[in-house]
C-alpha cells in the first residue's frame, strides 16, 4: 500500500471533492435561491452575489404570496403539516403491521411464504399509475378519496414492503439459540419477542422506518392524485407556485429547503444507523 | 422415580433422519454424557428434549410427566448452549435473573438467587458487565449459570467447555461433577471429548449417525466397547488394532502375532477363522523378556508427566502403542520384547465392525460351575 500512497491520496482526495460537489451543488445551489428575489434567480449571467432577502419564507410562513398581478393565498403550512401527519402515520401503521409480518417471514417458514413476502415487495416494483385509476374509481365509491385514512392507506404500498424486508434480514441475523434461550428460561412467546427479537432488531427497524419515512414523505403520484388541496403533502402543494404570472422561484426555491430539511436532519442524524441497518439486511446469505 | 423416558424419538430435515428412534432413561439425579462425532444429532436430541425442536415421532417424559407437546416454557429444564446465547442486550445479572423473572420472583429474591449462584462460578465481579465485556470463560459461566440459576430438576449442557481455552476447561471438569451433584439435578451432557464423557458421567450413550449404538457405564464402554468407532473414540493413547484371524487348538484359541501365540479369553468360538481386529489398549502392552515376547523395534518415545507412551513397530510392520507408568524401566531404543495381555483384548469383526461378545463359552462356563 506505501508505494502507491502520494498519488492515490491525491487521485482520491480529487474523485471524492468530485462527487461531493456533484451531489451538494443542488442542494447548495436551492439554499442560495430561496434567499433571493424573482429578478435576482433570473439575471443573466447568474451571480453568486445578490443581496440576501427572507420575503420568500415570510411568504410561505404568512401564507400571503405577492407577485405583480396581486397578492395570492398559499397553503404551504397546511401542506408541510399534511406531509408530516401522512408521512408519520404511515410509517406507523407500515411498523405495527410489517414487523410482526417480518418476524413471522424470518422464524416461520410455511408453505408459500416466500411467495407470499415475494408478492409483498413486488408491490414495490409495479408503476403506481397501474394501481392508481382503479384505486381512484374504488376510493370514490366507497369514500376514501381525499381522505387521510384513504392516503395512508396507500402509502402502505410504499412503506409496508420496504419495512418488511428490510426487518426480516434484522430477524434473521438473531440466532434463534438466543430466544430459545429465553423461552427455556420459561418466558412466553409474546415476552421473548418483545424482551429479546425486538430489542434485537431495533436499529434495523430505526434504519427501516427512516427509509420509509422518507419515502413516504417523497411521494407525489399518490397525493397528487387522490388528495385536494386540503389534504396535499408539500411535494403536491410546491405546484402551486406555477402562478398565472410566471413560476415563483424563489419561494419554490424556499418550499424546497423547508420540505427537505426534516427529511435531511432525520437521515443525517441516523446516517450510521441507516447504513448498519441496510447492509446487515443485505449481507444475510 | 425415573428422570427422562424418551421413547421412539425420530426426527427428520427434509429427506435426512436426524435422529433415529431414539429410546432411553435416565434416573432421577444420574448424569448421562451424550457422546459421539460431530452431526450425530446430539445437539439435536437435547433441543427436542427442551422443545426448541419439535421431533416428528416418539414421546419424551421429564420427571414422569409427558412434556412432548408442552412449549419450552412450560417444561422447567435449564439448559447451557455450546455458543453461549446470552442476551447480548442485557448485563450478566440480567441473564442469569432470566430464569427467575419467568417465575415472577420478587426483586429481593432474584438478587438473592443470582448472587448465590454466579458466587458459586465465581462470577460474581462481573454481574454488571455486558456479555460483550466478558471472557470467554466468563461467558460460559455466566451461561451455565443462567441455566442453573431457577434450580431446575432437568439439566441440558450442550458442550459447554467446547469454546473455553485448555486451562479452564480442564479447571471446569475437576469443578463441574461436585457442581452437578450439588445441584441433584437429572444432568444431559453433551461432548466430544472423551476424559469429559468419562469424567462426569453416570452413564454414557454414544450417538452415532442419529442411532444410540451403545449405553452404558463408562467403564462399560471403555472396556466392552459395541463398535471399533466407540473404541477408537475413547482412550488416549488410541487402542491398538491389529488385523487377525483368531485359530483353535488344542489349548484353546489364540491369535499369532509375529508368529507368537496370543491366548484369547474363553468364547471367542464363532471367530475363530474368520477376519478380525484385535483391539488392544497400550496400558495392556508389557515390556518383557521371556521367551514368548513378542520382538519389536523402538520407534519413539513420549513422556507425559503421569506416563510414558512408546511407539514400536513388529517385525511384520504393524504399529504398536504402549503405555506404562513414568519412572517404570523399559528399554529407550532398539528392539525389545512385549507382551499383549489378552484378557483385556476386545474382538471386533472386520466386516462389520461391531464387537464379537465372548458370550457362548461364558454360559457353557457358568453350566458347567
Amino acid at each position: 500500500m506505501e508505494h502507491t500512497s502520494a498519488l492515490e491520496r491525491v487521485l482520491r482526495g480529487a474523485a471524492l471533492s468530485a462527487v461531493v460537489l456533484f451531489f451538494m451543488f443542488p442542494i447548495f445551489w436551492i439554499v442560495l435561491m430561496s434567499f433571493q428575489t424573482n429578478e435576482t434567480i433570473l439575471r443573466s449571467p447568474p451571480s453568486m452575489v445578490f443581496e440576501p432577502t427572507l420575503s420568500n419564507y415570510v411568504a410561505l410562513i404568512t401564507g400571503r404570496l405577492e407577485t405583480q398581478a396581486g397578492s395570492l393565498d398559499i397553503d404551504f403550512m397546511r401542506n408541510l403539516m399534511n406531509s408530516v401527519i401522512l408521512s408519520v402515520s404511515s410509517v406507523a401503521l407500515a411498523l405495527v403491521l410489517g414487523v410482526p409480518a417480518a418476524y413471522a417471514f424470518a422464524r416461520h417458514k410455511f408453505r408459500g411464504s416466500e411467495d407470499i413476502a415475494f408478492t409483498l415487495l413486488s408491490f414495490r416494483f409495479a408503476p403506481p399509475l397501474l394501481v392508481l385509476l382503479p384505486l381512484t374509481l374504488y376510493f370514490q365509491q366507497i369514500g376514501l378519496a381525499d381522505t387521510y385514512v384513504g392516503l395512508v392507506w396507500v402509502y402502505q404500498l410504499i412503506c409496508l414492503p420496504l419495512i418488511l424486508w428490510i426487518v426480516r434480514g434484522y430477524f434473521e441475523d438473531i440466532s434463534p439459540d438466543v430466544e430459545h434461550a429465553y423461552r427455556i428460561a420459561g418466558h412466553g412467546w409474546g415476552a421473548t419477542f418483545m424482551k429479546i427479537a425486538l430489542p434485537l432488531a431495533g436499529p434495523g427497524i430505526a434504519a427501516a422506518g427512516l427509509l420509509a419515512f422518507i419515502f413516504a414523505w417523497n411521494n407525489f403520484i399518490f397525493a397528487l392524485v387522490l388528495a385536494s388541496a386540503d389534504k396535499q403533502p408539500v411535494t403536491v402543494g410546491a405546484l402551486a407556485f406555477v402562478t398565472a404570472s410566471g413560476i415563483q422561484y424563489g419561494q419554490i426555491a424556499a418550499a424546497v429547503v423547508l420540505s427537505i430539511a426534516p427529511t435531511l436532519a432525520l437521515a443525517l442524524y441516523a446516517q450510521r444507523y441507516l447504513v448498519e441497518g441496510l447492509s446487515l439486511g443485505a449481507v444475510k446469505g | 422415580m425415573s428422570g427422562l423416558t424418551i421413547s421412539n424419538l425420530t426426527k427428520r430435515y427434509k429427506s435426512d433422519t436426524v435422529l433415529d428412534d431414539i429410546s432411553l432413561e435416565i434416573a432421577e439425579g444420574e448424569t448421562l454424557v451424550l457422546f459421539g462425532p460431530s452431526g450425530a444429532g446430539k445437539t439435536v436430541l437435547l433441543r427436542c428434549i427442551a422443545g426448541a425442536v419439535d421431533p416428528e415421532a416418539g414421546t419424551i417424559a421429564i420427571g414422569g410427566t409427558d412434556m412432548t407437546d408442552v412449549p419450552p416454557e412450560g417444561r422447567g429444564v435449564g439448559m447451557a448452549f455450546q455458543n453461549f446465547a446470552l442476551f447480548p442486550h442485557m448485563t450478566a445479572f440480567d441473564n442469569i435473573a432470566s430464569p427467575l423473572t419467568a417465575r415472577r420472583f420478587g426483586r429481593e429474591k432474584i438478587r438473592s438467587g443470582v448472587e448465590a449462584v454466579a458466587k458459586l462460578l465465581k462470577i460474581d465481579h462481573v454481574l454488571s458487565h455486558a456479555p460483550k465485556a466478558l471472557s470467554n470463560g466468563q461467558k460460559q459461566r455466566t451461561a451455565l449459570a443462567r441455566a442453573l440459576a431457577a434450580q431446575p430438576k432437568m439439566l441440558l449442557l450442550d458442550d459447554p467447555l467446547r469454546n473455553v481455552d485448555a486451562k479452564l476447561r480442564f479447571e471446569m471438569r475437576l469443578e463441574l461433577p461436585r457442581l452437578l451433584s450439588e445441584q441433584g439435578a437429572t444432568v444431559i451432557y453433551v461432548t466430544q471429548d472423551y476424559k469429559e464423557a468419562m469424567a462426569l458421567a453416570d452413564k454414557i450413550a454414544v450417538l452415532v449417525e442419529g442411532r444410540i449404538i451403545q449405553m452404558g457405564t463408562p467403564e462399560d464402554i471403555y472396556l466392552r466397547p459395541a463398535d471399533i468407532r466407540i473404541a477408537e473414540q475413547f482412550g488416549d493413547p488410541a487402542i491398538n488394532l491389529l488385523e487377525v484371524t483368531p485359530e483353535r487348538d488344542a489349548q484353546g484359541n489364540f491369535v499369532s502375532l509375529s508368529k507368537k501365540r496370543v491366548e484369547l479369553g474363553p468364547g471367542y468360538d464363532s471367530a475363530v477363522g474368520r477376519p478380525c481386529i484385535l483391539g488392544v489398549r497400550p496400558e495392556a502392552i508389557g515390556f518383557s523378556g521371556g521367551a514368548e515376547a513378542i520382538e519389536v523395534t523402538i520407534e519413539a518415545e513420549t513422556p507425559f508427566n503421569e506416563k510414558t507412551v512408546t511407539l514400536a513397530t513388529t517385525k511384520g510392520g504393524r504399529e504398536i502403542l504402549i503405555s506404562r507408568p513414568a519412572g517404570t524401566p523399559a528399554p529407550a531404543s532398539g528392539t525389545a520384547g512385549i507382551d499383549i495381555d489378552a484378557s483385556a483384548a476386545v474382538l471386533f469383526d472386520q466386516e462389520t465392525g461391531r464387537r464379537i461378545e465372548p458370550g457362548s463359552d461364558k454360559t457353557r462356563a457358568r453350566d458347567a460351575a
